[in-house]
C-alpha cells in the first residue's frame, strides 16, 4: 500500500528526519486557515498517489491565505493520472540551497534492500539512472547488520549527498523496518540556505503482509476505488480495472492469464478478483456479489481450476449468489480440476438462462467477450 | 532422477499438528511422499495418525534431522511465525525448506534467505504450491492426481496456471513440477530450476511459467541463452495488468515500465524460447516441440 505525502511527512517527523510544517485541507476555506498559521506564503501539494503531480499543476506556490485558497480551489477535484484530488497538503516553504535524491527500494534478485543516493535531486531517479548510472549510487545493506553510523556515512558519500546528511540516511532505515516498509523514498531532499538537511518530499510502500503487525492500522481510505476499499474489508484480492468483463478465478497467476485471454477475444476487462486457495461457497457468493455490483461489468467470466479449491464449493457460492441477487448479467463458468464434475452438475440443476457453462478456459473467454460486446 | 526432490526424500513437516498441516501431510502421505515427521515442541513425543500409519511429532527441527534423517521440510506455519520456523530449519542444515506459507513480510523473507544461504539450505518459496516429482514425492500442495509422471520439467511462480499446464499436459507427463512463488523475494529462481533441468537426464524439455514483476524472467531469458540446450517453452501472465496495481501474488506488479509481461515475453522470445499467447497454445507448443524433437529425445534417454 502506497501512503500518501502527508502521511509519509508524519512518519518521517516521528522518527526524527526534518520535514517542512504543514497540514492537510479537504477544501479550500481549510487551505485558507491553514496557510494563516504556517505564517502565509505557502506551497500547495495535490495529495494522490501518483508521480508527477508538479508537472500535471498539482504543486503550486501561494504568496497569501487568499492565493492559497484560491489556489487549492483550482487543485481539488484536479484529475492526476486518473487520480482525483480529494485533499492537498499546505506547507511552509523552504529556501533551498541544493537537492539531493535518497531512498531505499528492495532488490528482488539479490534478495536484500539497497541503499539509492544521487546528488542530482528533484528529477524522476530512473531518468537520473538511464542517463547517468555513474550518477546514482546504489548500496546493498546486509539485513543482519542494516544501516549503522559508519553505513549511513558510506551511503551518504557514495552518493554526493553532504556529510551531515547521515543521521537522516539512518532515520529512513528505521521507517523502512520498523514500518514494514517496502520502498522510501525522498526526493528531493534538500540541504537549506541555513544548513538544515531538510525531506521535502515523501514516497513510502507498506508492506500489506505486515499489517498484522504495524504499530498503527492506515484506514482503508487509502482505496482508490470504493469497490476496492470493499474487496479489502471482505479480504478478497481485487482490482478495478477499465473494461466490461468481470473476472473471478482461483489464484494469482491463473486470474490474470485469465484477463489476458479475454483481451485477446477483443474485450476489455472489468474486474480482477483472485478468490484465492480453497475458496468456500460463501467467498464465491461475496466476490459475484461484488462483482455484480460494478456497473462497468456487461458479462461476468468465472475461470477456477481447482487444485485445493472445490468446483462443487465454487457452484455452491454462485448458485447461492443467484438466490439473493437477482441476476441482469450473463454469466459464463469455466470449471475444471478438483470435484469439477459435481460442481457442472449443480450448476445444470440449477438451470439459470443467464448463466452458461464452458469446457475450456478460451471458449470461456471468447463467450463471455462476445457476451460484453 | 527428477530435481531437487525425489522418491528418496525423506520430509518433516512444519505444522504438521494444525488443522491445515494435517489435512495437507495426508494427501502428501497419499501421494507417496515419505514424510518421517512433524515439527511441534508443544506436542513432541506423541504421534499422529493418519489413515493407515502414524507420524512422529519431535521437539525441534534438529531433532527431527538427527533422529530421521530427514533432507526436506515442508513449512505451513502462519506468517508470524514463519521467520523462527524457517531459520530453525537452517540452523538444523536441512538441505532444502519449502515453505508454502502465504503472507509473510518482506522483511523476514530477506532475513531468512540472507540466513539460509549462509548455511547451504535452499529455500523454495514463500508463497508457493511447494514442488512434486510425480509417482515419487510430493513436498506440498500441488495436487497429484493431476500431475502425471513423465519427462517435461515445469517451473512457475503460479500454482493454478501449473495446475492449468498440468492438466493440459498429463498426457505427457512431468519430471519434476516446482512452484518457486508469487512473493517478491523467493529462495529459488527461474534459474535455480532451469539448471537443475538442464542438468536432470529425466528431464527432456522444460516449460516455464513467469508473471509480471520483477525482472527474473529476463534474468532467466539470459541463462537460457547461455546455458540451457534442451527446448523451453514459456509463458507469461499480465499483459491487461495496470501499472501499480499488485495483482493478487504480492510481487506481481509493473513499476512504471519495469516488470511488464510484454518486456518478458520479448526478451524469451530473444532467447529462443517459444512463448505460447494462452496456457492452451502453450501446451500446444509443447507437444508440437515434442513431435520435433521426439527422435532426438528418446535417443538422449535411451529408450
Amino acid at each position: 500500500m502506497d501512503l500518501f505525502e502527508h502521511q509519509a511527512r508524519q512518519l518521517f517527523e516521528h522518527y526524527g528526519v526534518l520535514v517542512p510544517r504543514a497540514e492537510v485541507a479537504d477544501s479550500a476555506p481549510e487551505a485558507r486557515a491553514a496557510a494563516e498559521r504556517l505564517g502565509g506564503r505557502v506551497v500547495v501539494k495535490a495529495q494522490v498517489r501518483a508521480g508527477g503531480r508538479g508537472k500535471a499543476g498539482g504543486v503550486r506556490l501561494a504568496a497569501d491565505p487568499v492565493a492559497a485558497y484560491l489556489t487549492a480551489r483550482q487543485i481539488l477535484g484536479m484529475d492526476i493520472k486518473g487520480h482525483t484530488v480529494h485533499r492537498v497538503m499546505v506547507a511552509e516553504p523552504v529556501e533551498i540551497e541544493r537537492e539531493f535524491y535518497l531512498g531505499y527500494a528492495l532488490d528482488r534478485a539479490a534478495g536484500r534492500f539497497l541503499a539509492i543516493a544521487s546528488a542530482e535531486g528533484g528529477m524522476e531517479i530512473e531518468e537520473v539512472a538511464a542517463r547517468r548510472p555513474e550518477a546514482v549510487a546504489r548500496i546493498p545493506v546486509d539485513p543482519d547488520e542494516g544501516v549503522t553510523d559508519a553505513k549511513a556515512a558510506e551511503i551518504a558519500a557514495a552518493g554526493g549527498l553532504p556529510a551531515e546528511a547521515a543521521p537522516t540516511v539512518r532515520r529512513l532505515w528505521r521507517v523502512l523496518t520498523e514500518q514494514d516498509a517496502l520502498l522510501v523514498e525522498v526526493n528531493p531532499l534538500v540541504r537549506t540556505r541555513d544548513g538544515a538537511i531538510v525531506a521535502l518530499d515523501g514516497k513510502v510502500t507498506l508492506d500489506d503482509n505486515a499489517r498484522f503487525r504495524r504499530p498503527r492500522a492506515y484506514a482503508a481510505d487509502t482505496a482508490d476505488d470504493p469497490r476496492e476499499a470493499e474487496a479489502a474489508a471482505k479480504g478478497l484480492n481485487y482490482v478495478k480495472l477499465d473494461g466490461h468483463v468481470g473476472v473471478i478465478g482461483n489464484g494469482a497467476g491463473l486470474v490474470m492469464s485469465t484477463l489476458d485471454v479475454v483481451a485477446s477475444r477483443g474485450a476489455r476487462p472489468a474486474d480482477f478478483l483472485d478468490i484465492g486457495g480453497g475458496a468456500s461457497a460463501e467467498v464465491m457468493a461475496g466476490g459475484l456479489a461484488l462483482v455484480l455490483g460494478d456497473p462497468d461489468v456487461r458479462s461476468v467470466l468465472v475461470n477456477v481450476f481447482g487444485g485445493i479449491t472445490a468446483c462443487d464449493a465454487v457452484a455452491e457460492g454462485i448458485v447461492r449468489a443467484l438466490d439473493t441477487v437477482t441476476l441482469t448479467k450473463p454469466l459464463v463458468v469455466r470449471l475444471d480440476g478438483n470435484s469439477a464434475a459435481r460442481g457442472r452438475a449443480i450448476l445444470a440443476a440449477r438451470a439459470h438462462r443467464l448463466v452458461h457453462q464452458a469446457d475450456t478456459m478460451d471458449g470461456a473467454a471468447a463467450r463471455a467477450a462476445h457476451l460484453a460486446a | 532422477m527428477a530435481i531437487f526432490l525425489t522418491e528418496h526424500s525423506k520430509v518433516i513437516v512444519q505444522g504438521m499438528t494444525g488443522a491445515e498441516g494435517r489435512k495437507r501431510t495426508r494427501r502428501m502421505l497419499a501421494a507417496g511422499t515419505n514424510v518421517v515427521g512433524g515439527v511441534n515442541p508443544r506436542k513432541a513425543g506423541t504421534r499422529v495418525a493418519f489413515d493407515d500409519r502414524t507420524v512422529p511429532v519431535f521437539g525441534t527441527v534438529a531433532e527431527a534431522v538427527a533422529t530421521t534423517g530427514a533432507d526436506v521440510t515442508v513449512v505451513f506455519v502462519p506468517p508470524p511465525h514463519a521467520k523462527a520456523a524457517v531459520t530453525e530449519a537452517a540452523d538444523a542444515r536441512i538441505p532444502l525448506a519449502v515453505v508454502i506459507t502465504e503472507g509473510i513480510p518482506v522483511h523476514d523473507a530477506v532475513a531468512f534467505q540472507a540466513h539460509a544461504r549462509a548455511r547451504a539450505t535452499r529455500i523454495i518459496g514463500p508463497n508457493c504450491p511447494g514442488l512434486i516429482s510425480p509417482g515419487r514425492s510430493n513436498a506440498g500442495i500441488t495436487p497429484a492426481d493431476i500431475a502425471k509422471p513423465g519427462r517435461i520439467g515445469l517451473v512457475s511462480k503460479s500454482g493454478t496456471l501449473t495446475y492449468q499446464l498440468m492438466y493440459e499436459l498429463s498426457d505427457i507427463g512431468f519430471s519434476t513440477c516446482v512452484g518457486i512463488g508469487g512473493d517478491p523475494i523467493i529462495g529459488t529462481s527461474h534459474i535455480d530450476a532451469l539448471a537443475a533441468f538442464e542438468a536432470d537426464p529425466d528431464t527432456d524439455l522444460i516449460v516455464m511459467i513467469g508473471e509480471i514483476g520483477g525482472d527474473a524472467e529476463e534474468r532467466a531469458a539470459d541463462f537460457i541463452k547461455a546455458d540451457v540446450t534442451k527446448p523451453v517453452v514459456g509463458y507469461v501472465a499480465g499483459f491487461t495488468a495496470p501499472e501499480g496495481k499488485t495483482m493478487g501474488h504480492a510481487g506481481a506488479i509493473v513499476s512504471g515500465s519495469l516488470g511488464t509481461a510484454r518486456a518478458k515475453k520479448e526478451a524469451l522470445e530473444a532467447a529462443g524460447v517459444r512463448v505460447g499467447a494462452t496456457p492452451t497454445e502453450t501446451a500446444e507448443l509443447v507437444f508440437a516441440l515434442l513431435a520435433d524433437t521426439g527422435d532426438a529425445a528418446r535417443h538422449r534417454s535411451g529408450r
